[in-house]
């Protein structure tokens, strides 16, 4: 089969933004060639995407900036931030209408939430903290697994399973008054019961990572 | 209302069908009208630990499937007023129980008697689920030792979360350790647990303590629950056992190595 002579794929560059604080293209003109002076070769013929954010004059001559900045080998590739009022004339120059990452609709963050039980967790229960750290008042027993996507915090004995950090949060910590795991995780890096009977010198304690690696220290609960 | 007692343990073998027998008849024995009922379909023992092996016509899985009415399948004990045994089937599967099924029997049951005692089979598969399902209090017969420990835990949490009360968000199933089989010798060497390491894992309040005792095997093979035998050690932990489920105070007996007298030491016991 023939290739398709043109194919649209999605890719997202860095560009640079010149951010137009004043409306008098003289003092503009001025500041920018003084600019110019010190690094000429960071913008002359880079893309550069022009903020139009503090410009509230509806009239704004936006074809005088534009000849100004293509004057000084500047190549202008669109507009962002534009009041309503200048999106018309931008896209009569030929410039794009650029929407940046944070004007443009991101996932709203789901609100940190913790959870926290009060009994003790069996054997084969599996408790997870989506999105937020565990508070367990009671103990973990063996075959049981705690899991959260923040820390883990057990007022009790941990003898089975916890995994902090399950969606890649390094800090979070697993905190417990007694540590007999089975297995203790932070953002995917685990300890078995040797591992940590080796590196645990006290009963209660809080497991973290230091880089890349678990370390215990030493908590008096 | 009826009160709903499950004998549970997850683990096999570790003393549930003794301790449902000792129980519903120390109930029966301070006057409460008491039916245990046979949970282990297809292995039924509960009837030959009673006594009443011989008398079994109709069962359990006979009153679910309409072939039969609880009159019928109910045996009266010979030996102690108030106490009666619903047997299980030995020919049937397990999948014979169904929770509609045994919701009905165990309604029928509790017009007429105060205490249910459900002797569960072992396991965490359907025969243990209905067993437990709607039970209002449970006995849970660990063993000491790690395995056992374990799967009490684990039918602690099936309990916190399968029983009916769990499903319906009522007040949680209360919940007792009673503690079978116990050697203070065999703890003192470290072969066994001890009370106090299994009442810290399992963390819930302890019925009783049960010790290994000769007089279990004497009294299952003559088909006398072990209660009734009172001079025995085991007879009295299940006495004091069946007190304290009727909320009296009762000192524990049996955890502490007996100190043998100079002529025992000599003689053995
Ligand atoms: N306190 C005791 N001392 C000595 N032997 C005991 C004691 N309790 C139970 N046993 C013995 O242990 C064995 C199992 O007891 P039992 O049948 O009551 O257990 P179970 O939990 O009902 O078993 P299953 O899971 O098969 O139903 C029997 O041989 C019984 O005699
Ligand atoms: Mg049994």
């Amino acid at each position: 089969m023939q290739k398709p002579s043109l194919e649209l794929k999605g890719s997202s560059f860095t560009l640079s933004v010149i951010h137009i604080n004043h409306t008098d293209l003289a003092a503009v003109a001025n500041e920018l060639d003084s600019k110019l002076a010190i690094a000429p070769q960071f913008f002359i013929g880079a893309p550069l995407v022009v903020n139009l954010g503090a410009i509230t004059d509806a009239n704004y001559n936006l074809a005088g900036l534009k000849d100004l900045l293509i004057s000084r080998q500047l190549v202008i590739v669109g507009v962002t931030s534009a009041p309503t009022a200048l999106i018309k004339q931008a896209k009569a120059l030929g410039l794009a209408i650029i929407k940046s990452g944070k004007q443009s609709e991101t996932q709203p963050q789901l609100p940190k939430t913790t959870k926290i039980v009060r009994q003790n967790v069996r054997s084969g229960q599996q408790i997870y903290a989506q999105n937020g750290d565990l508070i367990i008042v009671g103990a973990v027993g063996n075959g049981a697994e705690v899991i959260a996507d923040g820390s883990i915090h057990i007022y009790g004995n941990l003898r089975g399973k916890a995994m902090a950090g399950a969606n890649g949060d390094k800090n979070a910590v697993i905190i417990a008054q007694s540590l007999d795991a089975e297995l203790v995780s932070i953002a995917g890096q685990y300890w078995l019961t040797e591992n940590l009977q080796a590196h645990a010198t006290s009963k209660s304690g809080c497991i973290r990572l230091a880089g890349d690696a678990l370390t215990a220290e030493t908590l008096s609960l | 209302m009826a009160q709903i007692i499950v004998v549970t343990s997850g683990k096999g073998g570790v003393g549930k069908t003794t301790s449902s027998a000792a129980i519903a008849t120390g109930l029966a024995l301070k006057g409460h009208k008491t039916v245990v009922v046979d949970f282990d379909i297809g292995l039924r023992n509960l009837d030959l630990i009673m006594g009443c092996e011989r008398r079994v016509v109709y069962d359990f899985v006979n009153v679910i499937n309409g072939e039969a009415n609880l009159n019928q399948a109910l045996i009266k004990d010979k030996r102690t007023p108030n106490l009666f045994v619903l047997p299980a089937s030995q020919t049937r599967d397990k999948d014979a129980l169904t929770k509609e099924g045994v919701g009905r029997v165990l309604e029928n049951l509790g017009k007429d008697f105060e205490y249910i005692i459900c002797d569960s089979p072992a396991g965490i598969e359907t025969g243990a689920m209905m067993a437990l399902y709607f039970a209002d209090t449970a006995i849970v017969t660990t063993n000491p030792e790690v395995s056992s420990v374990r799967d009490s835990d684990r039918i602690l949490g099936m309990l916190q979360s399968k029983s009916k009360r769990a499903e319906e968000g009522l007040a949680p199933v209360n919940e007792y350790l009673l503690l079978t089989r116990y050697s203070p010798a065999r703890v003192a060497t470290g072969e066994m647990l001890s009370v106090a390491d299994v009442e810290e894992i399992l963390a819930i309040p302890l019925l009783g303590v049960i010790p290994e005792s000769q007089a279990v095997l004497k009294a299952s093979n003559s088909g006398i629950p072990v209660i009734i035998d009172q001079e025995s050690d085991a007879g009295k932990a299940y006495s004091d056992a069946v007190a304290r489920l009727t909320g009296e105070e009762v000192e524990m007996r049996f955890v502490n190595e007996e100190k043998k007298g100079f002529l025992k030491r000599i003689f053995g016991s």
